[in-house]
């Protein structure tokens, strides 16, 4: 079997392609994927420790929430972006500086 | 009975407050501007006082004396009970005032007709007559010495109720300020007494006294002449007399009822209320004060021209010879002269006062603005128009000159006995009596000299003669009531002998010893008195007869020229006439220094004091204020405060720069933040 490092190697890898995902694209949509890498990466670390520190199945049931949460969240996500390209023409999140000083 | 011997005084006493309260508030919103109130509640007080007077009368007990007071500050060490005191005394004081203040209510409706302060003049009358009642029913010197003052206050607004005038505004202000030393002297006087005795109340007083240890000698001489010295303000006595005359500038009825028959009699009053208390020395400057006033008022008297003026130095010089009877001992029959006093002088003011209604109606007629209504020289003649005024004044003339079967005649001819005994037995004295007698003399000869020049002869301005008239029944009505009580035979009943005062009233107020222990008892006295009674009469018809027919001879016999006599006296008529200079001296040797003195003090503390002392604390104040804004305004305001703020300022200027507005560079922070939090976690 594999070692537990092995595992956070994997999640560790995912969350910073996440974040660079999530720092380095222009597209909201993109961005938003970066910010499913980084939920997944979370979801790999509870399992994970789950299995290998004898927590019966509670990582498992943490990582459902997850998924079903990240769900909720692309929904809502999706929906503001499309919001922001109804107003913006542009789905570009520089562009979606109004708040801007 | 009790109960009323001491609720009608109070109904006496407060009345004409409440009318005085009633008028000033009200006055000119009342119909006929409220002069019923003021006579209506006087006329009840006159009323309430003649049912005291029976009463006093029905029980003949010179021992009767009721009294009622309450404690008015208690604080212990400390303590001052008011209260009033119902004596005969009192009550014959009491009927005086209520009887001459109602006369003078009733000839006021007249006299001040069309008066543009009419209702507060009847005001004033009411103040008077509560504060003069005030004085006559205290028993004890603290609320005497509150209704003096208020007795003063209303006696300057009556003066100067003409204020318009000049002459009255600055009598008004003379006549507050002159007895205002006397007051100083009452003061004095009272507080030797009360930190010798620690009572205001007369009965301790005179029962400390009377003890012989807690005050004696020259304390008590000095306290007694203290407390003289009001009455010497108040009573216009030697030389505090200057305020008197000029007083006259006030309405007549109002010269009548204060200033000839009640107010200036309070100062005797009070002496003679106090009588025991004054030791043998201090009565003998008593009497040479009263003296001294008696012959120099008539001498004064003489030559005076302006008819209120004749009659107000024979005012002073009989409150002289009532203040003389005080300090000959004879006090009762200083009250004896107060009371038929009050009653002539009352009525010789009246009439004078109706004669200058009269003349003043008549001037006016002919439309004559300069001529003084007052001065007897445009007068003459009068008897024919004005009978009933006259009739009244002669009696009253009569009463005053001390002629027999007159008032007058019985009351000085007790204070001439008096006077002549206690000369018999001090021989050193022998002046007094020589003032009394010549004073008798001189009354007679300038009071004849009135009647003669204003009824008597050819009247001397013939285009007003016609105009000239009888008064109203108004002013009559009081004229003919005091005129009548002129007469002996009011203060003798229940006996008829109208050579000698045994009547009532010495009857009913029997003179009392000195508490001053040594004195003559009250029955040596007497008894001298008694002895001298009939010299003393003899000579006092003599001095009289004299001095009627003295003005008879140069006034209407004309066998002597008054004018021949003042040119060969030329300097001694000056004198006269110039009421021997007192005001002159008076403004030159006291008020030009007093005025510099203030002027010096005045330059001291306004040059000198004010403009480097005050001033320069100003200054350095100013400085140090400069300095301390400098401070505050540069340093704190400019350097710390605003530094802050603008610290404040240029950070947030730097620090906007960070929010760009994009998403990935706040990210980037978060990321960068975790990572640095992550670092120091390592080590």
């Amino acid at each position: 079997m594999h070692s537990l490092d092995s595992y956070l190697f994997i999640s560790s890898m995912l969350f910073c392609l996440g974040v660079f995902g999530v720092m380095t694209r222009r597209n909201a949509i993109a961005v938003l994927m970066g910010v499913e890498l980084i939920l997944n990466a979370a979801n790999i670390n509870f399992v994970a420790f789950s299995k290998f520190n004898g927590m019966n199945l509670d990582g498992h049931i943490f990582g459902l929430f997850v998924i079903v949460l990240a769900a909720a969240e692309a929904a809502v996500a999706l929906a503001i972006i499309i919001n922001i390209y109804n107003n913006l023409n542009s789905i570009n999140v520089d562009d979606a500086a109004e708040l801007r000083q | 009975m009790d109960n009323m011997m001491i609720t009608l005084p109070l109904l006496i006493l407060f009345l004409p407050l409440v009318s005085f309260i009633i008028l000033i508030f009200f006055g000119k919103k009342l119909p006929r501007q409220g002069d019923w109130v003021a006579v209506g509640s006087i006329v009840a007080t006159f009323f309430f006082a003649l049912y005291l007077f029976i009463q006093m009368i029905l029980e003949y007990d010179p021992g009767v004396s009721h009294g009622a007071s309450f404690s008015w500050i208690d604080l212990e060490a400390f303590k001052i009970d008011l209260g009033i005191l119902v004596d005969n005394l009192t009550v014959i004081m009491l009927l005086i005032v209520t009887l001459v203040s109602s006369c003078t209510h009733i000839f006021s409706l007249k006299y001040m007709e069309g008066d543009i302060r009419y209702s507060r003049y009847f005001a004033y009358l009411g103040l008077f007559t509560f504060s003069m009642n005030g004085i006559v029913l205290a028993d004890n010197l603290i609320s005497m010495y509150m209704s003096w003052e208020l007795v003063g206050v209303s006696s300057y607004l009556l003066i100067g109720h003409w204020f318009e005038k000049d002459s009255a505004a600055d009598a008004s202000k003379k006549a507050f300020l002159t007895n205002r030393v006397g007051d100083i002297g009452f003061f004095i006087g009272i507080m030797l007494l009360y930190t010798a005795v620690g009572s205001f109340a007369f009965d301790p007083i005179f029962d400390s006294i009377a003890g012989g240890d807690t005050i004696t000698g020259l304390t008590l001489t000095l306290a007694g002449l203290g407390i003289f010295m009001g009455a010497v303000g108040k009573s216009s006595q030697f030389p505090l007399h200057i305020w008197l005359p000029d007083a006259m500038e006030g309405p007549t009825p109002v010269s009548a009822l204060m200033h000839a028959a009640t107010m200036v009699a309070a100062g005797v009053y009070m002496s003679v209320r106090l009588f025991p208390i004054f030791t043998p020395d201090a009565l003998l400057i008593i009497a040479y004060t009263g003296g001294i006033t008696a012959i120099l008022a008539a001498l004064i008297a003489i030559t005076q021209n302006d008819i209120k003026k004749v009659l107000a130095y024979s005012t002073v010089s009989q409150l002289g010879y009532m203040i003389l009877a005080v300090g000959t001992g004879v006090y009762t029959a200083a009250f004896f002269h107060l009371l038929t006093h009050a009653m002539f002088k009352a009525n010789l003011f009246y009439c004078s006062g109706s004669v200058i209604h009269s003349m003043h109606h008549a001037l006016h007629k002919v439309h004559d603005e300069k001529t003084d209504p007052q001065d007897m020289r445009n007068m003459g003649g009068f008897k024919e128009k004005m009978p009933v005024t006259y009739w009244s004044m002669l009696i009253s003339t009569l009463a005053i000159a001390g002629v027999p079967l007159f008032s007058g005649f019985l009351s000085k001819d007790a204070i001439l006995a008096g006077t002549l005994a206690f000369a018999q037995h001090h021989p050193e004295h022998f002046l007094l009596p020589l003032f009394g007698f010549g004073a008798a003399a001189i009354t007679a000869f300038y009071m004849f000299r009135l009647i003669f020049m204003t009824f008597h002869g050819k009247p001397s301005m013939k285009d007003i003669f016609k105009d000239i008239h009888e008064s109203p029944k108004e002013m009559t009505g009081p004229i003919v009531l005091l005129g009548t009580l002129s007469f002996f035979i009011f203060y003798t009943l229940p006996y008829f002998n109208p050579i000698s005062d045994h009547g009532w009233f010495t009857d009913l107020v029997v003179p009392q010893t000195s508490a001053v222990p040594g004195s003559m008892t009250a029955n040596e006295i007497a008894e001298h008195a008694h002895h001298a009674h009939y010299l003393a009469m003899g000579l006092s018809i003599a001095v009289a007869t004299i001095g009627i027919l003295l003005a008879f001879l140069m006034y209407v016999k004309n066998v002597i020229s008054p004018k021949k006599l003042s040119d060969r006296f030329g300097f001694l008529y000056d004198w006269s006439l110039n009421k021997f200079y007192f005001d002159e001296n008076y403004n030159r040797f006291l008020y030009q220094p007093f005025l510099k003195l203030s002027e010096t003090v005045s330059w001291l503390d306004w040059d000198f004091y004010d403009k480097y002392f005050i001033n320069g604390f100003g200054r350095i104040t100013n400085l140090l204020s400069k300095l301390s804004g400098k401070f505050d305004y540069d340093g704190i305001d400019q350097g710390l405060v605003d530094g802050l703020g603008r610290i404040s300022g240029v950070a947030g200027e730097n620090l906007r720069k960070i929010q760009t507005g994009r998403l990935q560079n706040y990210l980037l922070y978060v990321v960068a933040g975790i990572l640095v939090i992550i670092i120091i976690q390592a080590f």
